[in-house]
């Protein structure tokens, strides 16, 4: 029966949440890796019930967990994310080096065509990859030995890769982004990178258009135009439509462009959704009402989606990977909140409902469309 | 034989209750029965120390006897009491925030 199986990840562990097509009653599992803090579960667009997940806590680190089973069972996999060869230093907060250290997988990337291959973007910033389903890891050194790495610098979560976005046309090409040193494309299966951040202005770094240094917080593309990208940055929402070469600032008429994720429609292309943020201090919506913005235009022009969430008394937050789509018919979108609300919409945003209310901070939402 | 104490979180991802028994060839070490331990439950490699052997991770302690051994080297011998089994060696997550 076809349906949406939501993949929630939180501080406190994960969570899989179920619906019909109808998306009206949903079933809450009991946890899934209980206390510890699950950045990421994504599902393979090639074998739905093949998940990953990325669950760690700062005691006992990393443990990549996989189900077979659409997370009725889980299996510890490899966590062994062994940098390759040398590893140099970034900049630290300060502005004093300091060598890479891996710390947990912020993002899990299943290949669009083969349940055993999945790429992990982790913190300290690189991109691992392992095509055995888990098992094993190898990392992809040509992004984390770039020439402008060592003047890499981290976030205020950490210097991580929360972000890989690979173009169904072409296996080989590859977007990531990191935090705080911007967004890069490979155009040949990771074996170069090319930063791709004209036109990004970033005030807080000494050239506010420097080449690295911008932190990107999230991008989306919408399958059928791969080479229109979407972008929440710390600051400003940008498009591009060539891949990256160039982007422009399509923040119009937001109440504040400051946020982390941003989304496509899973059927229009130009149809856009983003979460307006106060600001990078306090990190709550405006006016505490929780509003998603939808652009029909592709940026520009926003519109207020407020029906069925909350428009007074609302100072959480959501997360740069707390968003996504399913892909039924009247395209569904989903946010988790780090007050531990899941809201969903059937309709593309027109009305929500509150499918979990009390889970723990929700780190990530992911949306798998079931036949 | 050798107990060892698990904290609750790598009790549960080696789906094991209560204390685990290890065979430690002699004489018995911190190093040998991690050895052992991480031999005996190869989920655990990694998780109390770096991979291959590496140096214990920053917020887990290792007690016995009243005595806190986390800073030794891996090569210091374990209390007698601990390696005759009277005495577990405890494996403790640091009482952090988290």
């Amino acid at each position: 029966m076809p349906g949406v199986r939501l993949l929630v990840g939180t501080h406190k562990g994960a969570f899989v949440l179920t619906s019909d097509e109808a998306r009206r009653d949903w079933q809450v599992s009991d946890p899934l890796f209980p206390g510890n803090e699950a950045y990421h579960v994504a599902g393979s667009p090639a074998d739905p019930n093949r998940l990953y997940a990325a669950p760690s806590t700062s005691w006992f680190g990393q443990v990549l967990q996989r189900s077979d089973d659409g997370g009725a069972s889980w299996t510890p996999v490899g966590s062994e994310f062994a940098y390759e060869g040398e590893t140099g230093t970034h900049l630290w907060y300060d502005g004093t080096p300091r060598p890479w250290a891996f710390t947990r997988v912020w993002h899990l990337e299943p290949s669009p065509t083969d349940p055993d291959t999945v790429y992990a973007g982790v913190e300290d910033a690189a991109l691992f990859r392992s095509t055995d389903g888990g098992h094993s890891w190898a990392e992809l050194p040509a992004l984390r030995t770039h020439p402008t790495a060592g003047d890499w610098a981290p976030g205020a979560g950490g210097m991580c890769l929360h972000t890989i976005v690979l173009d169904p046309r072409d296996e080989n090409r590859i977007f990531v982004a990191i935090s705080a040193a911007g967004a890069f494309r490979s155009d040949d299966g990771a074996k170069s990178w090319k930063p791709i951040n004209q036109g990004l202005r970033s005030e807080g770094i000494p050239d506010p258009a420097a080449e690295v240094g911008h932190c990107v917080h999230r991008i989306a593309m919408h399958p059928s135009r791969p080479d229109t990208l979407f972008m929440q940055k710390h600051w400003d929402v940008m498009r591009s439509d060539d891949a990256g070469e160039h982007w422009r600032e399509v923040s119009g008429n937001l109440p504040s462009d400051f946020g982390f994720p941003i989304a496509v429609h899973a059927h229009e292309p130009e149809t856009i959704y983003v979460v307006p943020i106060e600001s990078d201090s306090y990190h709550y919506p405006p006016e505490g009402k929780l509003r998603v913005y939808r652009s029909r235009t592709g940026g520009d022009e926003w519109e207020p989606l407020t029906t069925g969430l909350p428009q007074q008394d609302c100072y959480v937050n959501v997360l740069r990977d707390a968003m996504a789509v399913d892909g039924l018919d009247s395209c569904g979108i989903y946010v988790g909140t780090t007050g531990g609300q899941v809201y969903g919409s059937a309709d593309g945003g027109d009305t929500w409902n509150a499918i979990a209310r009390d889970l723990p901070a929700v780190l990530s939402v992911e949306a798998q469309t079931l036949p | 034989m050798i107990r060892v104490v698990l904290p609750a979180h790598l009790k549960a991802l080696a789906r094991v209750s209560g204390e685990v028994a290890l065979d430690v060839p002699p004489p018995a070490t911190v190093g040998g029965v991690l050895d052992a331990l991480e031999g005996a439950l190869p989920v655990l490699a990694g998780r109390i120390r770096d991979y291959g052997g590496g140096p214990r991770r920053a917020y887990v302690r290792f007690y016995a006897c009243q005595q806190d051994l986390s800073h030794e080297p891996y090569d210091t011998r374990l209390p007698n009491q601990v390696a005759d089994g009277t005495e577990p060696l405890l494996i403790v997550g640091a009482m952090s925030g988290g």
